[in-house]
C-alpha cells in the first residue's frame, strides 16, 4: 500500500476527515507501516499510550481486563482508528488490542500527531469539532441512561 | 608557599644559580677584551703607532706579568709581525673573540631556559598538588576556569624570569659597569657625563613604572575573572537560553573586555610615554660624546681611537641598562603575579601531605566502628545541616538513613565519606580520626558514592576502575632508548621536585576488587554492571561500535559466522521477516536504492559526494544498465513528493529529521529546480541538474518512503548493475566503497549491522528491539558476550561523562563504588536519576551483591524510598538536622517462616 492509499484511507476516519489533503499525507508520511500477526497485542490496557493506530487491513479485537478475565467489548476492523484518546491526554490505554487475523497499520505516534496540530490550527479545530460531536454524543447516551435508571428507581 | 619569588628561586635554584652567574662572570673577560681591540686596531696598524719606519715589526700576544716575590714570568714572548701581519692577527683575534662571546651566550641562555622551566614544573606541580589537597569548603568557593588560568597562564612568566632573577642583574650590571669604566678610562669627563645620564634613567623610569604595575596588576584580575565568567556561560548556556538571559550575559561580557580595553589601553599609553623617555635620555648621550667629546678631540685631548673607542663602547651602554630596566620592571611584574596565586592557594587548612601518602601494601581492614562524635556539619553560609550527631555504625551492620532532603542524611552522609569537615565534632574509625588516617586506608576501606557523579574523560571502563588506581604497582622494565628515556625522566621530576610516579605502571589494584590480575578482573567488572543493571546499557554501547577488524580477526570471524546463526534462529522463532539479508542476488527492499546498487556501504562520504558529481564512471554505469533515465524519473517524483510534504514547515520542524533525502535548506532550492525541469526531457537538462536530481534515488527506501517508485523490474536491473559497480570500480575510486560480502566482516559497519548482515524491517513496531535481545541472546549462547562488553568498556564517555545518560552516570559512579572491597560502603541516594522501580531493583542487588561470598561490609544507605528499609539491621531517622529515631528492624527469621507455611 502506498502514501497516497493511506492517505485515502486517513480521508475515512472521522477524525481525520476534514483535513486538508496535503497534511493528512504528511500525517502519514511521518508514521510507520507495521505488520501484526493473529494474536499480536497492538498495545496492552494500562500501558501508557504513545500512539494511535489506523488499521489499514486486518481485524483485531478490544479486549478489557474484567475480575474474571479478559472480556472482549468490541470488534475493529479496516478503515477505524484505536488508541487516539490516549495521544491526547495522558491516560493509560484503557483496553487492549489483540489481533484477530494478520493486521496492518498506521502508527501515528503522538509527538508527530501534537506536532502537527502545534503546526496547523486549522486541524486541531477539526479533531476538536469531532471530539465535541462525541462528547454531546455521550452526553446526550449518559442522560438518556440516567433518566432510565431514575425511573427504573422510582 | 614562600611569599617571595625571588627567595622561592633562591631557595630551589640556589646551586644552579651560583654556577651560572661564574660563567657570566668568566663571561666578562673575552667581552672586556673585545672593547679594547678595536682601538688597538685601529691606533696600531691602521694609523701606524709602533710602526713608524717601513718593516718595523711588533711583538703579537707577549704574555708576561710581574708578580710580587717571584717577580717577571714571562709566559710567551710573542710573535714577531709587521705592519700587515699584526692587521690580520688581530683582526683575527676579534673574530675569536666574537665566537667566544657568542658561545658564552649561547651555554647562558640555554642553562638559563632549563632552569626556568625547572622552576616552572615545581610551580606548576605545587599548585595543583595543593589543589589536590584543598579543603571541601574552599573548593566550593572557586570557580575551576580561574584556578586552571592561575596554574596554566599566570604562572608562566615566573618561568621565564627565575634564568633571569639573579644571572641578569650580574650579567647586564656587570656590562654596564664594564663599559661605563671602560669610558671612564678613555676619558674622565666623558665618562662622568654617561654615568649622570646613568643615574637619571635609573631613578626616573623604575619610577614611572610602579604605575605600570598596577595596571598591570588589574589586568591579570580582570583577565582571571574573565576566564571565569567565559566557563560560566558555557557551563549554564542551558540556564541562559532556558531563561532568556543570553543579553544579561552579553552585558556583562561586554562591560567586562570594555574595562580590560580600558586597564589595557592606559597600560598602552603609559608604556610608550616611559619607552619615549628612555630613548630619548639613551639618544641624548651621543649628542654630547658628538659635540663634547669632537672638541675635545679636535683640541687634542682626546685622540679619535678612544673617541671611536667612548662612542663604540657607549653603543653597549644604553643596551644593558634598558635590559637592566627592564628586568626591574619583569620583577616587579611577576612578584605581583607571584603573590597574587600564592595567596589564592594559600587556603588553611590544607590537607597534611603525610594523609595522602602514596601506600602500595594493601591496607589493614577496619576493625573499629565508623562513628560520628557529636557532629556538626555546617554548609557555606553557616547554616547548620546536622546538629550534635553521635550516631554509629559497626562493622558488618546495615544501616539505613531516612528523613529525606533537608533532614539531614545527606550530609551525615557526605561527612562520613569526607565530602564535608566537621564544624565540630569528630567521625572516627575505632578511636583515630578518620581526617587524620592516611587516605590510603581510609579512601580504600571506606567506599562512598552519591547522585554527584564525576566521569573523568576516557573509556568507560578506565572509569570503573578508576577507584582501584592508588599506586604504581608494577615496575616497568624499560629497555634501549625507552630506558634512557625513562632515566631522564626520573632525573628531570626530581630537578623539578615532581613524584616520580610511573604512569605507565599498571596502577589497578587487583587484589583491590577481589582479583587476582587482569584475567579474573573482567569477571568482576562483569559481576558489579549486572548489580547496577548497566549491562545492556554497555552491550547496546558495544553492538553500536566499529572495531578495527584486523586487530580483532578472531573476534571479527567469530561475528561473520553468526549470521548464519542468527538465521537459524530467526527460523526457529519464526521472526524471519524480522531482518532482510543481504544476498548478492536479490533486491533488499529494507535497504536504500544506493546500497542495493553498490551492494556496500561508502566509507568515505566527503569522496564519494565529489565523485558522485564529477566521475564519469557513475553516469557511464547508469546509462549502461538503463538505469539513468529512470532514476532521473524516480529522483524528479520524490524531489515533487518531498517538497510537497514539507514545503510549508519551519525549517528547525522535528519533521525534518525523518527526511533523509535532503535537508530543510535545501528545499527552497529544489523546488526551484522542479520548476525549471518540469516537462523536460532528460536530455535537454544539464549534467549538473540531473546529479542533483538522480542523486535523491539512492536514498530511498520503498516500504518506509511508500512513493510507490521501486518495480519488479527496477528492482531486478539494480541488482544487475551491481556487478559492474563491483567490478568496474576505477583505481581512483578505490576503498571508496566497501562490498557487502556474505563471508567477510565489514569494518565500517557496526558490530550489530556485521552480525545482522541485512536491514531490519520496518513493519514490526518493535523490530530493533527484539533483534537486539535475540542478538544479545546469541552472544551469551557463544560465549561471545563478554568480548562484546569488552568493547563497550572501551567506549569514550567524553567529557564530563557527557556520552552517558545521567542515568547510566550514576549506575557506572556506583559501580565504581561497588568494584572495591571495603568495610564500610556509604551509599547517599546514588540513584535519583532512575525511577523508583529501577531504584529499589538495584538496591537489592547491591545487598545481594555485598553480602555474597561470605563477605560481610556495613552499608551506611541513604534512602529516598523508606519501604525499602525492611533491609536494613538498623533504620535512623533524620529531621531537620537532628536524629529523631533509632530503630531496629525485626527480621522475621526465615526458619520460622518456613515452619509456619509448613505447618
Amino acid at each position: 500500500m502506498l502514501l497516497k492509499d493511506e492517505v485515502e484511507m486517513l480521508r475515512r476516519i472521522t477524525l481525520f476527515s476534514g483535513l486538508p489533503p496535503a497534511k493528512l499525507k504528511l500525517l502519514a508520511f511521518t508514521s510507520d507501516r507495521v505488520m501484526y500477526s493473529a494474536g499480536e497485542d497492538l498495545f496492552h490496557q494500562g500501558d501508557i499510550g504513545d500512539a494511535a493506530y489506523v488499521i489499514l487491513s486486518g481485524k483485531a479485537d478490544v479486549l478489557v481486563s474484567t475480575p474474571t478475565g479478559q472480556l472482549k467489548v468490541a470488534e475493529v476492523e479496516q478503515n477505524s482508528i484505536v488508541g487516539e484518546i490516549a495521544i491526547l491526554c495522558n491516560t493509560p490505554r484503557t483496553a487492549t488490542i489483540k489481533t484477530t487475523t494478520s493486521l496492518e497499520a498506521l502508527r501515528i505516534r503522538k509527538d508527530d500527531f501534537l506536532k502537527l496540530l502545534a503546526d496547523f490550527p486549522e486541524m486541531a479545530v477539526e479533531i476538536m469539532r469531532v471530539l465535541a460531536d462525541r462528547l454531546s454524543q455521550t452526553t446526550s447516551e449518559l442522560t438518556e441512561a440516567r433518566s432510565r435508571a431514575q425511573r427504573v428507581e422510582a | 608557599m614562600e611569599p617571595r619569588l625571588s627567595r622561592y628561586i633562591w631557595t630551589h635554584t640556589r646551586k644552579a644559580q651560583l654556577w651560572i652567574l661564574l660563567i657570566v662572570a668568566l663571561s666578562m673577560i673575552p667581552y672586556f677584551m673585545s672593547f679594547d681591540l678595536p682601538k688597538q686596531i685601529v691606533n696600531g696598524p691602521i694609523q701606524g703607532q709602533g710602526f713608524e719606519t717601513p718593516g718595523a715589526t711588533q711583538l703579537f700576544m707577549p704574555i708576561a706579568f710581574s708578580l710580587p716575590l717571584i717577580g717577571e714570568v714571562n709566559l710567551f714572548s710573542g710573535i714577531e709581525l709587521g705592519r700587515q701581519g699584526t692587521l690580520l692577527a688581530l683582526s683575527l683575534v676579534f673574530l675569536f673573540l666574537v665566537i667566544i662571546n657568542g658561545l658564552f651566550k649561547f651555554y647562558i641562555n640555554t642553562y638559563k631556559g632549563r632552569l626556568g622551566e625547572r622552576l616552572l614544573r615545581r610551580i606548576r606541580f605545587e599548585l595543583v598538588d595543593r589543589v589536590l589537597r584543598f579543603p571541601p569548603h574552599h573548593l566550593k568557593r572557586v570557580k575551576p576556569a580561574e584556578i586552571s588560568t592561575m596554574i596554566k597562564d599566570e604562572v608562566e612568566p615566573m618561568g621565564g624570569f627565575t634564568g633571569d632573577a639573579f644571572v641578569q642583574p650580574a650579567l647586564l650590571g656587570g656590562q654596564a659597569l664594564t663599559a661605563l669604566i671602560f669610558i671612564l678610562i678613555q676619558s674622565f669627563w666623558l665618562g662622568i657625563i654617561a654615568a649622570v645620564i646613568v643615574a637619571v634613567q635609573a631613578v626616573i623610569i623604575p619610577r614611572m613604572r610602579r604605575r605600570l604595575l598596577v595596571l598591570g596588576r588589574e589586568r591579570q584580575l580582570t583577565a582571571r575573572e574573565l576566564s571565569g565568567r567565559v566557563s560560566e556561560i558555557v557551563d549554564g548556556i542551558g540556564t541562559i537560553r532556558g531563561h532568556d538571559t543570553s543579553n544579561y550575559e552579553r552585558a556583562d561580557i561586554a562591560a567586562r573586555l570594555g574595562r580590560i580595553f580600558k586597564i589595557r589601553y592606559d597600560l598602552y599609553q603609559w608604556k610608550f610615554l616611559v619607552k619615549f623617555l628612555n630613548n630619548f635620555l639613551a639618544q641624548v648621550t651621543p649628542f654630547l660624546f658628538y659635540s663634547i667629546g669632537g672638541y675635545f678631540a679636535l683640541q687634542g685631548r682626546l685622540d679619535i681611537g678612544q673617541l671611536v673607542a667612548v662612542i663604540g663602547a657607549y653603543k653597549d651602554l644604553p643596551g644593558p641598562l634598558k635590559e637592566l630596566i627592564d628586568w626591574d620592571q619583569a620583577r616587579q611584574d611577576v612578584q605581583v603575579k607571584y603573590t597574587q596565586v600564592v595567596e589564592q592557594f594559600s587556603v588553611e587548612p590544607l590537607i597534611d601531605p603525610k594523609v595522602q601518602e602514596i601506600s602500595v601494601a594493601a591496607p589493614p581492614t577496619l576493625s573499629g566502628a565508623l562513628a560520628a562524635v557529636n557532629l556538626t556539619i555546617a554548609d557555606d553560609g553557616g547554616a547548620k545541616l546536622i546538629e550534635h550527631v553521635s550516631f554509629q555504625v559497626r562493622p558488618g551492620e546495615t544501616v539505613a538513613i531516612t528523613g529525606g532532603t533537608g533532614g539531614g542524611g545527606e550530609a551525615l552522609a557526605e561527612a562520613l565519606g569526607r565530602l564535608a569537615w566537621p564544624a565540630s565534632g569528630r567521625i572516627v574509625v575505632g578511636d583515630e580520626d578518620i581526617h587524620e588516617l592516611p587516605e590510603a586506608v581510609i579512601g580504600r576501606r571506606i567506599s562512598y558514592a552519591s547522585s554527584e557523579v564525576y566521569a573523568f574523560q576516557g573509556s568507560l571502563g578506565d572509569n570503573l576502575l578508576y577507584g582501584l588506581k592508588h599506586a604504581p604497582l608494577t615496575e616497568v622494565v624499560y629497555e634501549g632508548d625507552k630506558a634512557a628515556h625513562r632515566r631522564w625522566e626520573l632525573l628531570e621530576a626530581k630537578l623539578a621536585g615532581n613524584p616520580s610516579f610511573d604512569l605507565n605502571s599498571d596502577w589497578i589494584d587487583y587484589g583491590a576488587a577481589g582479583a587476582t590480575g587482569p584475567k579474573d578482573l573482567f569477571g568482576k567488572i562483569r559481576a558489579v554492571l549486572d548489580v547496577v543493571l548497566l549491562t545492556n546499557d554497555i552491550s547496546a554501547l558495544a553492538v553500536r561500535s566499529t572495531i578495527n577488524a584486523v586487530e580483532h580477526e578472531a573476534f571479527a570471524s567469530e561475528i561473520v559466522e553468526m549470521r548464519a546463526a542468527l538465521r537459524r534462529r530467526l527460523e526457529a522463532e519464526k521472526l524471519s521477516d524480522l531482518v532482510v539479508f543481504f544476498e548478492p542476488g536479490s533486491y533488499n527492499v529494507e535497504a536504500t536504492v544506493g546500497e542495493n546498487l553498490l551492494f556496500g556501504t561508502v566509507t568515505d562520504r566527503a569522496r564519494w559526494e565529489l565523485a558522485l558529481e564529477s566521475h564519469p564512471f557513475f553516469k557511464t554505469v547508469l546509462k549502461r544498465a538503463g538505469l539513468h533515465e529512470t532514476f532521473y524519473g524516480m529522483g524528479l517524483e520524490i524531489a515533487e513528493n518531498v517538497v510537497e510534504l514539507f514545503r510549508d514547515l519551519p525549517p528547525d520542524h522535528p519533521f525534518f529529521q525523518q527526511l533523509t533525502f535532503m535537508t530543510s535548506e535545501e528545499i527552497p532550492a529544489y523546488e526551484a529546480l522542479l520548476q525549471r525541469l518540469r516537462g523536460r526531457p532528460l536530455d535537454e537538462v544539464s549534467e549538473e541538474d540531473a546529479i542533483r536530481i538522480i542523486r535523491l534515488c539512492f536514498g530511498y527506501i520503498e516500504p518506509r518512503h511508500r512513493f510507490g517508485l521501486l518495480t519488479d523490474d527496477l528492482m531486478q536491473k539494480i541488482v544487475e548493475a551491481r556487478r559492474e559497480f563491483s567490478d568496474g570500480l576505477p583505481a581512483d575510486l578505490a576503498g571508496i566503497i566497501e562490498h557487502y560480502q556474505p563471508n567477510r566482516y565489514m569494518a565500517s559497519s557496526s558490530i550489530l549491522d556485521n552480525v545482522l548482515f541485512g536491514r531490519i524491517g520496518h513493519k514490526h513496531t518493535d523490530g530493533s528491539d527484539k533483534i537486539r535481545a535475540i542478538v544479545r541472546d546469541l552472544f551469551e549462547s557463544l560465549g561471545l558476550y563478554n568480548k562484546v562488553l569488552a568493547f563497550g568498556l572501551d567506549f569514550d564517555v567524553g567529557a564530563g561523562g557527557k556520552r552517558l545518560t545521567a542515568g547510566q552516570r550514576q549506575k557506572l559512579n556506583l559501580a565504581r563504588a561497588l568494584i572495591r572491597l571495603s568495610d564500610f560502603y556509604i551509599v547517599n541516594q546514588p540513584l535519583l536519576a532512575l525511577d523508583q522501580r529501577t531504584q529499589d531493583q538495584i538496591t537489592r542487588n547491591v545487598f545481594a551483591f555485598l553480602h555474597d561470598e561470605n563477605r560481610n561490609p556495613a552499608i551506611v544507605w541513604v534512602l529516598s524510598n523508606p519501604a525499602l528499609s525492611e533491609l536494613f539491621d538498623r533504620v535512623v531517622h533524620f529531621e531537620n538536622g537532628r536524629l529523631v529515631h533509632e530503630e531496629t528492624v525485626e527480621t522475621p527469621s526465615k526458619d520460622s517462616d518456613y515452619k509456619e507455611l509448613a505447618s
